[in-house]
């Protein structure tokens, strides 16, 4: 028999040594960035901005299983949104970041409906392409882009007169906007919904035959991906105050992906514990001067081949171990 | 009271006919056998009543409700669930995991209520864990309750399955060949669990090529061959049955004759 309490405490976050570990790890890293300040603090602002990217796009491609390489046409709204509101339309900027996650949403709904009735490696190439189509559309549509001139003098994230300039406030708003994130993650994950998007990451067939609507639960997850990214896209916009086409390009596809991996796809923190370490890693191996590309490079191949289901996952690994072997000998 | 009742079934493969005018009355609360020799059409039957394959030609009503081309999810919400040849577990999920998304039907919520969690959330995951230890515990699981399902030995995942089949509370329980690829031992403790659930009230449709086995347990068998319901009657009819002898030990008859 399995003791009782084990399984009654699943639901919540389990302070373990672990997490503790995890935790405490992470306030040293952040007050050492504090301290330090500086370039820093923009690497770790923009590391929390693409943490709220990967959160989203975690939920459709780690919980639930699917193929998104076009998540950064979500992104895109959200910034372009944000710019056009806030510069043209003097809009509030937490209005404007609202405005841009409902068109962005229902962007979503309308795009996944079609397209998610495709799988494997036919979704995959179809959000490419919606990627693909959103970027040529940041470069062509002028008049309302402005091309590659992108937009400028967005200004910072606040409420009324209230604004938040100082960059070390900008990094505990973001960081305290990517914990709100991780918070809604885990609570949707661990509930009748999250669930449903696991057994199907798990087997579409068996999904199904126990009742659970594929198609809806995808397309659920897909919009959830697509609210995280426009999110993300409207605080790059409020925090550098400058966008372009090439912000939401290929560039951010494939960055989002190594941070997805690297953290953990699937695990609730991977996504942001990934983000922080894919933005970490270029400025620590930056001292190898002209070979900090290889030096990235392979230590990101390292940890693929070490730890491939994530740098999360490797506490998951002692974690399990841990309450297994008891177990066992029952 | 007839719960699953099938007219004139026809699956057409292009030129291949895999399943020719079958028709079957599974009674309530009944222990039903599907069998026939490798090849006779019972997977792809099967599949047709659990909506996974479009039927070519005839009707299927399950409790009153006709189901003939409905979608899975419609199908298994109505009360028929079935369980796979090939064992479909979630990977990634802990055994009691599985279970839970097995509660999926009978609960309620979605992404409002998970973020939000009003006081009947917390209840009703209470209620799902219960049903999983309990389920668990049915089937001799409960000390893997926490491992990954994937690191379940072969027969341990098909009683998980059907664990996780029984959490949606079915009427009726289809089973896909589940003794394939057991040991005797296995197939023992598998036929043990289904008299069990049928004991309980669950109807239950196996569909199943190991003779021995359901000839043992099953109340009423039918038999196809090439696609075609040859026979249709008790264990014991069943096997004295000339056709089903013929189409299971064909050789061997031909040899003697």
């Amino acid at each position: 028999m399995t003791s009782p309490a084990i399984t009654s405490t699943r639901p919540t976050i389990k302070f373990d040594r672990i997490s503790v570990i995890l935790w405490i790890g992470a306030a040293v890293l952040f007050a050492g960035v504090f301290a330090y300040g500086g370039y820093l603090i923009t690497v770790m602002q923009l590391a929390m901005i693409y943490g709220v990217f990967c959160i989203g796009l975690n939920f459709f491609m780690g919980y639930t299983g699917q193929a998104s390489f076009g998540q950064n046409a979500f992104a895109a709204i959200g910034g372009y949104g944000t710019a056009i509101l806030c510069v043209q339309y003097n809009m509030e900027p937490v209005l404007a970041l609202v405005t841009s996650m409902v068109v962005a949403g229902v962007a979503a709904l309308v795009v996944g409906y079609p397209t998610l009735r495709l799988r494997g490696h036919y979704l995959a190439m179809a959000t490419f392409a919606l990627g693909l189509i959103t970027y040529d559309i940041s470069v062509q549509w002028t008049s309302l882009t402005q091309g590659y001139m992108g937009y400028a003098g967005i200004p910072p994230l606040g409420i009324g007169s209230y604004t938040i300039e100082d960059e070390r406030m900008k990094l505990v708003c973001l960081t305290v906007l990517a914990l709100i994130g991780l918070w809604i993650s885990q609570r949707l994950r661990n509930s009748r919904f999250g669930r449903a998007l696991r057994a199907i990451s798990g087997s579409e067939p068996g999904a199904a035959a126990l009742g659970i609507k594929i198609s809806r639960y995808k397309l659920i997850a897909f919009v959830i991906a697509a609210l995280y990214a426009s999110a993300s896209g409207s605080l790059f916009a409020h925090t550098v105050g400058f966008i372009s086409p090439e912000v939401f390009g290929l560039h951010m596809v494939v960055v989002t992906f190594t941070m997805l991996y690297v953290g953990g796809v699937g695990t609730i923190a991977g996504p942001l514990v990934g983000a922080i370490v894919a933005s970490l890693l270029p400025e620590i191996v930056r001292s190898t001067g002209r070979f900090q590309d290889v030096a990235y490079a392979a230590i990101l191949l390292l940890m693929l081949i070490f730890a491939p289901k994530g740098l999360y996952a490797v506490g998951d690994l002692f974690r399990s171990r841990k309450v297994d072997k008891p177990e066992t000998r029952a | 009271m007839t719960l699953l009742k099938v007219r004139n079934l026809t699956k057409r493969f292009d030129g291949l006919i895999a399943n020719k005018d079958i028709n079957l009355d599974v009674p309530e609360g009944s222990l039903f056998a599907v069998i026939g020799p490798n090849g006779a059409g019972k997977t792809t039957f099967f599949s047709m009543i659990s909506g996974f394959l479009p039927s070519t030609a005839g009707t299927i009503e399950f409790d009153g409700h006709d189901i003939t081309r409905k979608p899975q999810d419609q199908i298994a919400a109505l009360g028929l669930i079935r369980t796979f040849q090939l064992v479909q577990l979630f990977k990634g999920m802990s055994v009691a995991e599985n279970v839970e998304v097995g509660c999926h039907l009978r609960t309620k919520g979605g992404v409002a209520s998970a973020l939000f969690r009003p006081s009947w959330f917390y209840q009703q995951e209470t209620e799902v864990r219960d049903r999983a230890r309990e389920l668990l515990d049915f089937v001799g699981l409960s000390a893997q309750s926490e491992q990954d399902a994937d690191l379940l030995p072969y027969g341990q995942r098909r009683l998980l399955e059907m664990a996780r089949a029984l959490a949606a509370k079915p009427r009726l329980l289809l089973l896909d060949e589940p003794a394939a690829g057991l040991n005797t031992q296995e197939t023992d403790a598998l036929a043990l669990v289904i008299q069990k659930i049928n004991a309980q009230g669950t109807t239950v449709l196996l569909i199943e090529h190991d003779m021995a086995l359901v000839t043992r347990i099953a109340q009423r068998i039918a038999v196809l061959d090439f696609g075609r319901k040859i026979a249709e009657g008790t264990p014991d009819e069943i096997k004295q049955h000339p056709d089903v002898i013929a189409a299971y030990l064909g050789v061997e008859e031909a040899e003697h004759a």
